[in-house]
């Protein structure tokens, strides 16, 4: 990056504090907001930050700001930057850590060390942070000088949006932002002798990928995050359109390829669609294409996709062979391989199996709770399914973790990438909220919506305050049924229907919004939905909404983790019923 | 899957603060079982050297590989346990040993070519370098004498003749990209 920003005033060759390196080399890195929380150690920085052009967002709990720095990434696809101080400011950072790196989202983390001297000498909000996240990050620094700042702050840029992404912490003591150093920059091409994280993909595979391709009578096509972050997804079309491969996609992977395209059969895995996962079993080529067969994808590995052949395309040589074994590894970047592969891949319209998925959804229709009418009763999918159709499915969704996210991944048709953010890998509670004010600083023209459930949401709510602080606008969709309500699912399947600590007794969230300036609205029926959902679209400033919706619903389908793929629990329902009973008419848009 | 064996992996490192403790973690987070790691300098400044043993099949030992090279301080791996290798481990052996034993037992230790380094009325202790399974061939036939103290490294390996590491190669080693 050169230093583009007109605002900045080229001080290299000049003496600078390590703290005003810090800036200088987040400047020269493109930064331009970052999400952070002052303490002991990493004051001079703070103290140093107000000559700089970035914006500084004050998060109520460091974790708020590892979150942040992760939907800011996610909804850009820049590098996301948090700061913290030392000791507990650095470690409630971890858990945003965490996420970005099982996800592989691009993130900077500057924290605060005790000074050098004191380091092993258990000082003051002292801890050993490098150490603590070298299972969580792509890679960490300690930094003890001044002039090793300015370098691996270049360096961790450099690690944390190249290759797979990830995570970096760069700790830096605050001896060393307080030193004084000349300032230097160098512009040229990193190169790390341990670290090259470009893959050429080999000829004979792709020829064998090929040939699997012409060959096959009943492929799939997996799209995971992969072809989001090598922006494949034009790439993917054309590729789609030409072979006529039916696509599934992951959860991280939804909005790759178009929701209401034909080809594209739906989400896989564990509340996947049915007819996907059956599909997938009953395949005789898989094509995955930036994905790592995650358990909650695969169910039972010795009973997985037994028919199919499977080439694995993927920038991580680390996942091949991790959980299914693969017949042609195609190490490289997924875009780049999908044009490699385009040009010799044969047209072919494959009538037979696209009809075969097709009887696959069987009566699947009329299981799904959305097509029901109204009865009175507010169902989730009726709220999501209604968000969908009301936002024209435009909206930036950023969900939490547990059934909401699932009916979420269901029921939100994403046409575009980059438009659902939402915590896959790691599955972490309290996500949605801080992810979502990042998303909202990424992309300040999106309509952002963050849904979560009434437990999630508790965790992070003190952010609320961050947006009335900060004067944006998210609109929070609280999908609240009393329940921790995935463990309750779980619990009343394979638990004897023991409640254990999972109801929950929530605040009145119409008021925590008041309380913050912020305007909240609660809906119990579903004709309150609209309304309340272009209310909130034409309200200023953030909306909560409270959406009370039935207590004891379940998401389905569902594999049960570790059971066969093609096992699936369906949404319970009485045959002969259907004939005579009205309520299962289906949707009135689809 | 093939079947679990004892691996070596001839690992380089960059000579920096924490590369031990990120390898080891590294193997720790993934399950990967370590029999033994032994570390020291090069002949190239800056970089060092692990011999890591462990038991894996093949498809782990490759993403054993894999991993490792994901690390930013590693150079280059190289799982050498199907080449021609010379393996090493040192052990010293504290043994009991009356005036009576001390000739049965310096000749065990000219058999194994082992050698006394240390010696007081009643012990011996004797240094031995060898493949593991030569190590353990003494220590069987000390047993017996009583042993009272025994310390070894882990092992170190290096290739036999001609064939080079590849830290002579700036570009990218062939067994990279066939990681896949």
């Amino acid at each position: 990056m050169t230093p583009s920003n007109p605002k900045l005033k080229n001080r290299i060759g000049e003496s600078l504090s390590g703290a005003q390196i810090i800036w200088e080399s987040l400047v020269r890195e493109g930064v331009e907001v970052c999400f952070g929380y002052p303490g002991g150690a990493i004051m001079p920085a703070y103290d140093a930050m107000i000559q700089y052009p970035i914006h500084h967002v004050l998060t109520r709990h460091e974790q708020g700001a590892s979150h942040m720095a992760d939907g800011y990434a996610r909804a850009s696809g820049q590098v996301g930057v948090c700061i913290a101080t030392s000791g507990p400011g650095a470690t409630n950072l971890v858990t945003g850590i965490a996420t970005a790196m099982l996800d592989s989202i691009p993130m900077v983390c500057i924290t605060g060390q005790v000074p050098s001297p004191l380091i092993g000498s258990d000082a003051f909000q002292e801890t050993d942070i490098t150490g603590c996240t070298i299972p969580v990050t792509k890679h960490n620094y300690l930094v003890t000088k001044a002039e090793q700042i300015a370098p691996t702050i270049r360096e961790a840029f450099y690690i944390a949006r190249s290759g797979r992404p990830g995570p970096v912490v760069v700790d830096i003591t605050k001896d060393a932002q307080q030193q004084s150093c000349t300032f230097e920059w160098n512009d040229d091409e990193i190169v790390l002798p341990g670290y090259r994280p470009d893959y050429t993909p080999l000829p004979d595979q792709l020829a064998e990928a090929v040939d699997l391709i012409r060959n096959a009578k009943r492929p799939i096509l997996f799209s995971g995050q992969g072809v989001i972050k090598s922006q494949a997804t034009e790439t993917l079309l054309q590729f789609i359109e030409k072979t006529n491969i039916p696509v599934a996609c992951t959860l991280l992977g939804l909005g790759g390829f178009p929701a209401t395209h034909p080809r594209n059969l739906g989400m896989m895995g564990m509340h996947g669609e049915t007819w996907v996962n059956k599909a997938i079993q009953d395949a005789d080529l898989i094509i995955a294409v930036g994905m790592r067969f995650d358990d909650r994808v695969t169910g039972n590995l010795k009973t997985y996709a037994p028919g199919a052949k499977k080439i694995h395309i993927e920038l991580d040589p680390a996942e091949i062979n991790k959980n299914v074994r693969v017949d042609v590894p195609i190490v490289g970047d997924a875009r780049a391989v999908l044009q490699e592969l385009l040009p010799h891949v044969e047209r072919c319209d494959r009538p037979d199996w696209l009809a075969y998925i097709d009887d696959l959804k069987g009566n699947s229709a009329v299981r799904d709770i959305k097509n029901l009418p109204d009865l009175g009763k507010l169902y989730a999918a009726h709220v999501i399914h209604d968000l969908y159709r009301f936002t024209e499915g435009k909206a930036l969704v950023v969900t939490d973790v547990g059934q909401h996210q699932m009916w979420e991944a269901q029921y939100y048709k994403h046409d575009y990438p980059r438009k659902l953010i939402t915590s896959g890998g790691l599955g972490t509670m309290g996500f949605a909220l801080p992810a979502g004010i990042g998303a909202k600083f990424a992309q300040p023209n999106d309509s952002v919506w963050v849904i979560c459930g009434d437990g999630g949401f508790q965790m992070t709510q003190a952010e609320l305050s961050t947006c009335a602080q900060e004067g944006i606008k998210v609109n929070v969709a609280i999908i609240n049924n009393g329940f921790l309500g995935m463990v309750r699912q779980w619990q009343e399947f394979f638990f004897g229907g023991r409640y254990v600590a999972t109801p929950l007794r929530s605040p009145d969230f119409v008021k925590i919004a008041d309380a913050h300036g912020l305007t909240g609205l609660r809906v119990e029926k579903r004709s309150q939905v609209e309304e309340a959902v272009r209310t909130a679209e034409s309200t200023e400033g953030t909306v909560v909404i409270d959406f009370r919706v039935e207590q004891e619903d379940s998401v389905y389908p569902m594999v049960p983790a570790g059971a066969n793929l093609h096992d699936m629990i369906e949404r319970p329902y009485k045959p002969g019923e259907q004939a005579h009973n009205p309520i299962f008419e289906t949707g009135e848009d689809e | 899957m093939s079947q679990s064996v004892k691996r070596t992996f001839a690992v380089f490192v960059e000579d920096k603060p924490g590369v031990l403790n990120r390898v080891a973690s590294l193997f720790r987070r993934r399950s990967f079982n370590i029999d033994s790691l032994n570390v020291g300098a090069t002949h190239e400044p800056g970089v060092s050297r692990m011999t890591i043993v462990c038991e894996a099949d093949e498809d782990t030992a490759k993403r054993i590989e894999a991993n490792l090279y994901k690390m930013v301080n590693v150079l280059w791996v190289d799982d050498i346990t199907h080449k021609q290798t010379i393996s090493r481990v040192l052990a010293l052996i504290k043994v009991h040993c009356n005036r009576e034993q001390r000739d049965e037992i310096l000749r065990i230790c000219e058999v194994f070519r082992a050698r006394a380094v240390d010696m007081s009325p009643d012990r011996l202790t004797i240094e031995i370098t060898g493949p593991q399974d030569k190590v353990e061939g003494l220590v069987s036939v000390l047993r017996p004498f009583g042993i009272l103290e025994l310390v070894q490294t882990g092992a170190v390996a290096m290739t036999r003749g001609v064939e080079k590491h590849g830290l002579a190669h700036p570009t990218v080693p062939a067994s990279r990209s066939s990681a896949a």
